[in-house]
């Protein structure tokens, strides 16, 4: 695949096939652990790192994978990339570790993982399926940091409280903009509410692109369409 | 499938099997000391509250006592006493004890007492009171804990350790009186056990492997 095209695949994830706004899976780390950026974005990373090396991972053996034991297979991959994520959070950044709590070891249940190990990574080559990894990964930390900024920003009217869990050093408040937020955004509802405005919002720049394209069409060409 | 598919299948997932345990191991021997570390500087960084800037030069986590029930201590889960020593002596104590009958469950307090028995500090570990009332036991919810700090029994006498609705000598919190007056209590009876039993808590050698 040229480097255009390997581009073309991580925005692919990015936007057009965004795991968790598209496909919607992986909802349950999603809506969990959104309630500030922070824990957003530490989920999003560690995420990101398991599906980038778990799609190299089955795309290089895919050769020897045969379908009968495939799901045993990427069961055993994952499971083993989670298990060494953990380690590293726990090792560097233990007080983020403790804020995610189960939520780390629970990447392996991530639909998303496993959904692109069987869809993309096995038919593919390593280039491309690191690039699906990083684009799909990236895609889904987005997502993590967007709502979990919403909701911070909203349920705590503040921004990047407890930064220094990436950063390391004294406790960090935050940027607090009055003293108390709208509380039902920090809530499990809020998570729910927060997911709709977000495919909502896409659904909606999707329609808005569609429709100053074919503006842009000669007449006949779009009543072609 | 032939048996010669099935014995090279197995082979196949053995081998995936092998590299993935050993990509586990690898990472688990880098990462060990560092978690180990991570986890002893929590365990010390969550006690420094309760010990109020205190000058100790011995290890905390080493020197952990834990007292399963029953125990003379307040509550019937284990007790856990962590002393604190400086060149060689007695600096506090400090106590993690549990009071029965908060309004809404029992409450996981953290005490420490210097070694003349003087409260250092209190902090609330775990509770479920109510919200809005019973949960301003928290430090950082209101400075209601900060009031026993500097007392010891004494100072007041045992009958002043008590809330102001009981003639005691202590503040309670509004609303939540029957709260303030479990943790009260913990507190008095976590003292009064430390004035009869100081020599021996220290004496003791106990690293906790026994919990």
């Amino acid at each position: 695949m040229t480097s255009g095209g390997l581009i073309e695949r991580m925005q692919t994830g990015l936007w057009a096939e965004n795991p968790g706004l598209v496909q919607l899976l992986g909802l349950c780390p999603l809506l969990a652990v959104t309630t500030t950026f922070v824990n957003g974005f530490g989920l999003g990373i560690a995420t990101l790192l398991v599906l980038t090396c778990s799609n190299a991972l089955v795309s290089a053996t895919r050769r020897w994978i045969r379908q009968e034991i495939r799901i045993p297979i990427y069961v055993l991959i994952i499971a083993s990339l989670v298990t060494c994520i953990e380690l590293i959070f726990k090792a560097w950044f233990p007080t983020l570790d403790r804020s995610l709590g189960i939520f780390i070891p629970l990447i392996v249940t991530n639909c998303a993982i496993v959904a692109r190990a069987e869809v993309f990574a096995s038919r593919n080559p390593i280039g491309a399926s690191i690039a699906d990894g990083i684009g799909m990964g990236a895609g889904f930390a987005m997502l993590l940091m967007t709502i979990g900024a919403f909701r911070e920003l909203v349920g705590q009217a503040s921004i990047f409280s407890r930064l220094d869990m990436l950063t390391g050093g004294e406790p960090f408040a935050g940027f607090s903009f009055a003293d108390s937020g709208f509380l039902l955004a920090i809530l499990p509802p809020g998570a729910f509410f927060s997911l709709a405005l977000a495919v909502a919002l896409k659904n909606h720049i999707d329609h808005k692109r569609r429709i100053s394209r074919n503006a842009g069409m000669p007449r006949r060409l779009r009543r072609a369409r | 499938m032939n048996d010669q598919t099935v014995v090279k299948t197995g082979m196949i997932l053995a081998l995936i099997a092998a590299i993935c345990t050993t990509l586990v191991a690898g990472t688990f021997q880098v990462t060990k000391h560092r978690i180990a570390a991570n986890e002893k500087a929590l365990l010390e960084q969550s006690l420094q509250p309760a010990l109020a800037g205190l000058f100790y030069d011995s290890g905390i986590s080493e020197s952990r006592l834990v007292l399963k029930a029953p125990h003379e201590l307040p509550g019937n889960d284990a007790a856990i006493i962590y002393r604190v020593f400086g060149e060689g002596k007695p600096v506090a104590a400090l106590f993690a004890v549990t009071a029965r009958d908060g309004f809404s469950g029992p409450i996981r307090i953290l005490l420490g007492v210097d070694s003349s028995g003087v409260v250092t500090g209190v902090r609330i570990l775990k509770h479920r009171e109510t919200p809005g009332l019973g949960d301003k036991i928290e430090s950082a919810r209101s400075d209601w804990v900060f009031q026993f700090d500097g007392h010891a029994i004494g100072n007041p006498v045992v009958t002043g350790w008590a809330i102001n609705d009981d003639g005691g000598e202590f503040d309670q919190l509004t609303g939540a009186s029957v709260t303030s007056r479990a943790v009260i209590n913990a507190i008095r009876d976590t003292l009064l056990y430390f004035e009869t039993n100081r020599d021996e808590i220290f004496a003791l050698s106990g690293t906790g492997e026994d919990e």
